[in-house]
């Protein structure tokens, strides 16, 4: 295990949690759960500074992006234009090509517009982008998706923010079955079984926000999420038991008194 | 002629004068160049022409940076 490694884009991590960086009480909060989680990989938005307070303190006074992989996202985009130009200007902010690619479909349920999404994805690609993209757990679209450059397929396991856990267990796992890039749930977890479940399925990593950032102690969730990921990858590699319907003792029946 | 230009940075109204270059710009207004990326007209300008290009009359600029997101 102290070896297991995934490689996206070729860049190599040890952690398969990726976290998100909204939602926090403050940058301070917001660090220290980064730290518990050992991530190695955070989300980040793109948006306006406010001009009128230049001297407030910035995310990356907190988390370095020197140590810590910023994945600048394009959340809030809800057509392919605003989120090409979305990570066009995250990649002058900071110089990442390594992005999180989400288009989404309406304000509701966040679900993603696929046809805007792999629109996108394509002229990312092409333009030297390496997008990790958030997607249905449809796995034609995953393939999709795969043809149009995406360094990773990120299907939801729940709508965003609902905390409602994996609620697509049989499609995810087909996704992975099928993906030749790494395939890891965003969206959806709400728990620490939650993550162990996504990473049973044999996803690559699990990416969160909400479970950790709205836990009444976010540093120890945080921890908790360490943990499960490492849990659920481990239970995957070792190979589940299978199902049985009926008992099947665990003692020996032999020299039974 | 007024020696003022009228811009629009971040959705804002502002007054600067002729012959100021976007850097000009972002350092007066406090704004460390270094964490931002600035789009001007929505065309990006580069971090290294930054000193370079002037602005002109009814610019519109953004300037944007990394926050907290999901």
């Amino acid at each position: 295990m102290s070896n297991d490694t995934w490689t996206v884009a070729g860049r190599t991590f040890t952690s398969r949690l990726i976290v998100g960086t909204g939602k926090y009480k403050d940058f301070a909060q917001n660090a220290a759960a980064v730290a518990a989680s050992g991530a190695e990989i955070v989300t980040v938005a793109v948006r306006r500074v406010n001009v009128s307070d230049p001297k407030a303190p910035m995310l990356t006074d907190f988390i370095d992006p020197k140590k810590i992989t910023y994945l600048p996202n394009t959340a809030g985009c809800f057509d392919a234009d605003s989120a090409i130009r979305t990570l066009r200007l995250a990649r002058e902010a900071g110089g990442w090509d390594l992005v999180k690619l989400e288009v989404l479909g309406e304000a509701k349920t966040l679900y993603p517009n696929m046809v805007e999404t792999i629109k996108a994805c394509e002229v990312l690609a092409k333009d030297g982008f390496k997008p990790m993209v958030y997607c249905t757990d449809d796995p034609i679209a995953a393939k999709q998706l795969e043809d149009a450059g995406a360094v990773a397929i990120m299907p939801l396991g729940a709508p965003i923010g609902s905390g409602l856990g994996i609620q697509n267990r049989v499609t995810i796992r087909l996704i992975v079955e099928g993906a030749s890039v790494p395939v890891l749930v965003d969206a959806g977890v709400g728990t620490a079984s939650d993550a162990a479940v996504a990473m049973e399925l044999g996803c690559d990593g699990v990416l969160m926000n909400t479970a950790i950032a709205e836990a009444k102690d976010p540093i120890l969730m945080a921890h908790a999420m360490k943990l499960s990921v490492e849990a659920g990858r481990a239970a995957y590699l070792a190979g589940r038991m299978g199902l049985r319907k009926y008992a099947d003792p665990s003692s020996p029946l032999a020299g039974l008194i | 002629m007024t020696d003022m230009l009228s811009i629009t940075v971040n959705g804002e109204p502002r007054r600067v004068a002729h012959g100021s270059s976007v850097a000009d710009l972002v350092e007066a207004l406090g704004i460390p160049l270094t964490k931002v990326a600035v789009e001007r007209n929505l065309e990006i300008v580069p971090r290294s022409t930054l000193a370079d290009v002037m602005l002109a009359e009814s610019d519109t600029l953004e300037i944007v940076h990394f926050v907290g997101g999901g």
